[in-house]
């Protein structure tokens, strides 16, 4: 893992009408509590708001949660739309996914998924993976 | 020979022991009714919906045939946001998570065949719980049953949207206004029905502590009462209607302290505070549910276990009725086995067990006392510091608190809490941070709910706008629009007659965005 001397960058935020804000408020924490630089953008976001913070901020990673069984709509959506606007951003979705459903995922260029329970350990070291660099120098 | 009258070993029962006040008696500590599940056993009624309407009428028919007393509907993330299935917003949430209702046909459809003059019906629902109401009259309007022969329980609960569950619409003043107007219709039109359901249950699931829940549910019910009262009602005239719903988590004798100090202080706010003489005010009754978020999504046969001791907790607090949840619950909506399941654990409680037999079997516990008593002090301090910030109002404190972000603060700082602890090793989780062998794939048997269904509700919708009189539905929502402009006037009769023109859920929301405005959270971490 190669250092870049910069806090990783996260955004999070709930994609569509579902409200279950806990788990992803927990995960805020946590990646704070590591070091990260988190931005928190909340509930009902859309593709284009995730987008435009995504730009703005200069994010390594966008963490979605999904509680809605909506991740196989939305998730490869929420993926081709930042391709398609030339960021290479990876996506971690958290929330409520059958394993059935990670393969699909996986194919869709999903980065991770990580499901309830998930230990700090875990999410943290996700998150660093996936974004190519551990904040360190 | 009846089970509840005598041991397995022939033992003769009385109905209560201890000391008074017994159950039925003020302050209700130990129940409302003197004889509790003696001469009636809790409602079992199992929250069900997903997919399209008849798609849940279905499950509906299956859970009254297994021997379910109640009904309990489950709407789509759309139709809980007053969204109809074509909004851009619905795309691949219409039926994923509940059922997607649109307009008064779909309602028509989600109790087909099922006599509403015989059923109680539970409706969870909150911002646009008024047009769903005004649906449910039309459809047992037309199959012949008047709505003053209509029981059931609407959730409507809008205070705790703000503060845990987040499905808005509009923003507190003018929702609270919707409130009362349906407190007020149905304490004049619809006697058998509970127009709100002052709930717990998503302040808990969102995170809270025991204490929290019980705190912020019952200062919300009293903000209710200050509103209604406000509005003009007597305290006595809607005050016996107003009905809870809390969580039963896995902290056993806490979740029945919790239960037992509900009653002692509703009791006695509603009579030194608020002026309620009729002991019926003075009585909270509740529905009970499993804690969801307590449910494993590993080693998930685990959460069978979880559900029964939740479930026993809620019977012996003195719960009116019971949802257990299914042991899927944590992977996906319950399949019907699984749902089934859930059920039988109730029934094994209620007709097994024995501990129907004895109203309020704990009470004189030393230690369920003490419970009571302690959260019942650590809930007052809450209400202090709500009356404080609202200048002498609770319900002016609570809308300072949704406000001002500190119910999602607090809310928020108990859930880390408890992560940190399990992340610690502190509490431990079966299955998650402990005795994790036997972890594996889960997952094969599990409700889906796919894209076809989005396509059948969108071609749905499409039939009932092409089929109505557009001008008739224009006309309608004018008048809804004219009558939400004027607090004084009540919207119910305006939004009947907007359903019966068939106006969707989504194009009435609109209407009234128009006049409400459109609440926006602050995001808080």
């Amino acid at each position: 893992m190669v250092g870049t001397g910069l806090p990783i960058r996260v955004v999070l935020a709930k994609l569509g009408l579902d409200g279950h804000d806990r788990g992803l408020k927990v995960v805020a924490r946590m990646l704070r509590d590591a070091g990260m630089e988190v931005v928190y953008l909340g509930l009902r976001q859309t593709t284009g708001s995730i987008l435009n913070a995504v730009e703005q901020e200069d994010a390594d990673v966008v963490g979605i949660s999904m509680h809605n069984a909506g991740h196989l709509t939305l998730g490869p959506r929420i993926v081709s739309a930042l391709a398609d606007a030339g960021l290479d951003v990876p996506v971690v979705i958290g929330g409520i996914v059958p394993d059935v459903d990670l393969a699909e995922l996986e194919a869709a260029g999903v980065a991770a998924v990580l499901g309830p329970g998930a230990p700090v350990d875990e999410v943290v070291s996700t998150v660093r993976a996936v974004a190519g660099h551990d904040g360190s120098d | 020979m009846d089970g509840s009258r005598s041991t397995l070993s022939g033992i003769p029962l009385e109905p209560v022991y201890g000391e008074g006040p017994f159950p039925g008696e003020y302050p209700y500590t130990r129940g409302v009714h003197a004889d509790m599940y003696r001469s009636r056993l809790w409602t079992m009624r199992m929250f069900a919906g997903f997919g399209t309407a008849t798609d849940t009428n279905g499950r509906f028919r299956e859970l009254l045939r297994s021997g379910s007393t109640g009904l309990s509907t489950a709407f789509d993330m759309p139709t809980l946001m007053g969204r109809d299935s074509d909004h851009p917003w619905s795309l691949g949430e219409v039926g994923r998570a509940g059922v997607a209702v649109d307009s008064v046909e779909d309602m028509a459809d989600l109790f087909a065949e099922i006599d509403l003059g015989g059923v109680s019906t539970s409706m969870t629902i909150n911002g646009p719980a008024a047009i769903l109401l005004a649906m449910y009259v039309v459809v047992a309007e037309q199959g012949g049953v008047e709505r003053g022969r209509l029981a059931g329980t609407l959730q409507n609960d809008i205070l705790k949207e703000y503060q845990a569950q987040k499905e808005y619409i509009f923003p507190p003043r003018p929702s609270v206004r919707l409130v009362t107007d349906v407190i007020r219709f149905t304490a004049t039109e619809m006697p058998r029905w509970n127009p709100v359901s002052v709930s717990g249950y998503h302040i808990r699931e969102a995170g809270s502590t025991a204490v929290q829940e019980l705190a912020f549910t019952l200062a919300n019910g009293f903000a209710y009462v200050e509103a209604a009262v406000a509005a003009g009602l007597p305290v006595d005239i809607f005050a016996p209607r107003l009905s809870f719903f809390f969580n039963s988590h896995v902290d056993f004798f806490e979740e029945i302290g919790k239960f037992r100090a509900a009653r002692r202080i509703w009791a006695r706010w509603l009579r030194d505070r608020y002026g309620a003489t009729d002991e019926r005010s003075l009585k909270l009754r509740f529905h009970t549910q499993t804690a969801g978020v307590s449910l494993t999504a590993q080693q998930p046969e685990t959460n069978i276990a979880r559900v029964a001791l939740q479930a026993l907790a809620g019977v012996l607090g003195g719960t009116q009725s019971l949802h257990t949840d299914s042991h899927d619950e944590a992977l996906a909506l319950p399949s019907e086995a699984a749902a089934r399941t859930a059920l039988r654990t109730q029934q094994v409680i209620a007709h097994e067990t024995g501990v129907t037999g004895v109203a309020d079997p704990l009470g004189g516990s030393a230690y369920v006392e003490w419970m009571t008593d302690e959260v019942e002090r650590r809930a007052e301090e809450v209400f202090a510091h709500l009356d404080e910030i609202g200048g002498g109002s609770i319900l002016e404190g609570v809308y300072e608190g949704i406000q001002s972000g500190w119910f999602m603060g607090e809310i928020a700082e108990s859930a880390y809490r408890f992560e940190r602890e399990v992340n610690a090793g502190d509490r431990i989780v079966v299955g998650v941070n402990a005795f994790t062998e036997g972890n594996g794939s889960t997952g094969t048997d599990l409700l889906r709910v796919g894209q076809e269904t989005e396509d059948d509700q969108l071609a749905r919708l499409t039939a009932v706008r092409a089929g109505r009189d557009s001008d008739a539905v224009a006309t309608a929502l004018g008048r809804v629009a004219a009558e939400a402009a004027d607090p004084d006037l009540n919207l119910m009769p305006s939004l009947i007659e907007a359903v019966e023109a068939r106006a969707t859920v989504g194009e009435i929301v609109e209407v009234l965005e128009g006049v409400f405005g459109t609440y926006v959270e602050t995001a808080v971490v």
